[in-house]
């Protein structure tokens, strides 16, 4: 990609939660990366490990602790009034659950104009209509569907009206935030390639936040692989997948188990001990020291800043940065 | 001999709607220390199929129909009278369930759960009991088992609640065992984990698994043979090899083909099947996949295909086998459309 143009820049973000006394939960600690237009973004990582939390963040769903997170050069969390409101225009969301995130006592009609009668998209009633029947046939549904209500419809389907909703105040760029993971292996193929062609088709920007690796590297131009709040690893994703340089991301990459028995049977797979720790008062240094084979000292009394080591490839490890491999 | 032997088995949930026809005349076979994957999107039939061989279908909602056959070492089991239950369930046959939160006893100590098997099954004595509900807990890899042996299931993480599951399976040696989705709810790290104590319990007690996933991974990773199931009926069926490198049913090579593949380098579109499958209120008369499938023919939508035989266990139920049908070679499976 030349010439790529920066639509978010997320500075040094933080958000912590409180979460009873002296405890804090650090949900994202010190992140920093850019998104391009026109680009897909994934993000991974294992439950807890502050994805979420980042995606939200990213668009001012949550206040944040700290940092900064400039969409086109300004603060997300300084916009008030008029510019707030054109803000929320240009960002959405598509939820996890197409269950609830979507309101059970509304038509499709309705959960989809909702977003064009806040915005004024449409001058009259009729193109309102219209314009809900467009994105109904957008995203694969048709005019039958817009008077029903949303428990009429399968998981897929109503994944599809969630895409729809999202799209009908034609934002420029999208938080996915685990849009598949409920839904059925075939199910899930269809709605990617959905998405893949509303990106074509309208020059949309995503954020993908999902914990299924193989769809991740399907569906992104570059991946940010997330540790306990931290980023450890950001790279485009045929290169984090041929090439990734820290030991989680390693270890995260050599535990998916690939559908065909004769590699799984030679593979060698590196299994990490233990568990993910708590999140909550956690203790200075590199957050994975504790699980590292690699581990020194230094992992345990400083923590690594994310470097470039080469091909626009950032890495947060003492032992990987540079030509220590 | 095989340890089990389901023939013919159907199984009915009765609902307001009307009766919903889960298993539609499932067959298989599972030797002694084998590991068989039932593979299929959800409503397949799967986990009831499951079910059934544990002896968890409940009257009057669900109904295993008159003529189905589970023979557990050549012994019909749903002719059992409540003693022979007893020693069944949890003795000879354990499962473990995909939500380990909702199978444990919140309100039980871990350690007293695990005993509460060796007690009844094993007629241990208590403190006999309790310090081989340790032993379980050490094995299946959980750190300090005595403290962890007087916590409740609330203070465990998902991947230590299945860890725990797989101790009270495991606890009496079952000689079948069933996973039912044992990995979904957990972290890829974690599953890899959790699949490593399973394969290596099982190859240490010889027993015989049935896995329940939709995962291709995960039963790439454990399985010997495979059973593919679609709305209530066993689609094809064979060893790991026939079914991953020469299926021979079209809902199977989309199934493959619908997964991207991490090791692969493709990034074009992902083949998927369109539209959902049938409902099972009133099943279709012919080929259950035949609205989905690009192969369709019109005997296909009339009457339900015979199972072609491929050698050694590998069978389909497709009318492309037929011989008078057209020849369709099998498609790439590694990438896209």
């Amino acid at each position: 990609m030349q010439n790529k143009e920066v639509l978010f820049s997320i500075e040094h973000l933080k958000k912590y939660f409180n979460v009873g006394r002296d405890a804090i939960l650090k949900a994202v600690d010190d992140v920093s990366f850019e998104i391009y237009k026109g680009e897909t973004l994934g993000m991974v990582g294992e439950s807890g490990c502050g994805k979420t939390t980042c995606g939200r963040t990213t668009i001012g769903l949550y206040d944040k602790t700290d940092g900064k997170v400039l969409f086109k050069g300004k603060d997300v969390h300084a916009m008030t009034g008029k510019e707030k409101f054109a803000f929320k225009k240009n960002v959405q969301m598509v939820f996890q659950d197409p269950y609830s995130s979507l309101n059970p006592r509304m038509t499709v009609a309705d959960i989809i104009g909702e977003g064009i009668d806040i915005h004024k998209l449409a001058k009259n009633k009729k193109e309102r209509q219209e314009m809900i029947y467009k994105y109904l046939e957008l995203v694969g549904l048709n005019k039958e569907h817009a008077n029903r209500f949303v428990h009429e419809f399968s998981g897929g389907q109503r994944q599809r009206i969630g895409i729809a909703r999202a799209l009908a105040v034609q934002p420029e760029f999208m938080v996915l935030d685990e849009p598949i993971s409920a839904l059925d292996v075939s199910i899930q193929a269809q709605i990617v390639n959905l998405l893949i062609d509303l990106q074509k088709k309208m020059g949309l920007t995503y954020l993908f936040v999902a914990h299924d690796l193989s769809m991740v590297k399907h569906i992104s131009d570059r991946v940010a692989v997330l540790y306990l709040g931290t980023l450890v690893e950001l790279t485009t994703s045929e290169e984090l997948y041929k090439n990734p340089v820290h030991p989680y991301t390693k270890a995260l990459l050599s535990a998916i188990p690939i559908p065909d028995p004769k590699i799984e049977a030679q593979n060698t797979k590196i299994r990490l001990q233990g568990e993910v720790p708590s999140p909550i008062n956690t203790k200075a240094g590199c957050k994975f020291a504790g699980r590292c084979q690699y581990s020194k000292d230094i992992c345990e009394k400083q923590m690594p800043q994310l470097k470039d080591i080469g091909n626009n490839h950032f890495v947060a490890c003492h032992m990987c940065s540079g030509d220590i491999k | 001999m095989p340890i089990l032997e389901v023939k013919n088995l159907r199984v009915s949930y009765h609902t307001y709607a009307g009766e919903v026809k889960s298993v539609r005349g499932v067959n298989f076979t599972l030797e002694k220390g084998e590991a068989l994957a039932i593979v299929g999107e959800s409503g397949c039939g799967k986990s009831v199929t499951a079910k059934s061989v544990m002896g968890l279908i409940k009257a009057p909602q669900g109904e295993i129909k008159s003529g189905s056959e589970i023979l557990y070492n050549g012994e019909n089991i749903l002719n059992y009278n409540k003693k022979q239950w007893q020693n069944y369930k949890g003795g000879e046959c354990a499962i473990i369930f995909q939500d380990a939160l909702a199978a444990l006893n919140p309100t039980m100590k871990v350690g007293k759960q695990i005993m509460e098997n060796l007690i009844a099954h094993k007629h241990m004595t208590k403190a006999e009991a309790e310090k081989e509900a340790v032993e379980m807990l050490r094995l299946v890899g959980i750190p300090e088992p005595e403290k962890r042996a007087k916590q409740y299931p609330h203070q465990f993480s998902g991947g230590m609640r299945q860890r725990v599951m797989i101790a009270i399976a495991f606890a009496c040696d079952p000689k079948i065992l069933i996973c039912d989705e044992p990995t979904t709810a957990l972290d890829v790290t974690i599953q890899g984990q959790i699949l490593d104590i399973i394969k290596d319990l099982q190859h240490k007690n010889d027993t015989s698994v049935i896995m329940i996933t939709h995962d291709l991974g995960v039963v790439a990773n454990i399985a010997q043979k495979i059973a593919v199931m679609y709305s209530g009926i066993i689609v094809e069926r064979g060893t790991c090899e026939d079914i991953f490198y020469k299926p021979r049913h079209p809902y199977t090579w989309a199934l493959i083909k619908s997964v991207p593949r991490l090791d692969l380098e493709n990034k074009q579109e992902l083949a998927t099947i369109q539209g959902t499958p049938p409902d099972l209120l009133n099943p279709p008369v012919g080929c259950p996949f035949c609205t989905r499938c690009e192969y369709c023919m019109p005997i296909c939508k009339e009457q339900m295909p015979e199972y072609t035989d491929f050698g050694s266990e590998h069978a389909a139920a497709c009318w492309l086998h037929h011989p008078l049908a057209p020849k369709v070679e099998m498609p790439n499976l590694e990438g896209g459309n």
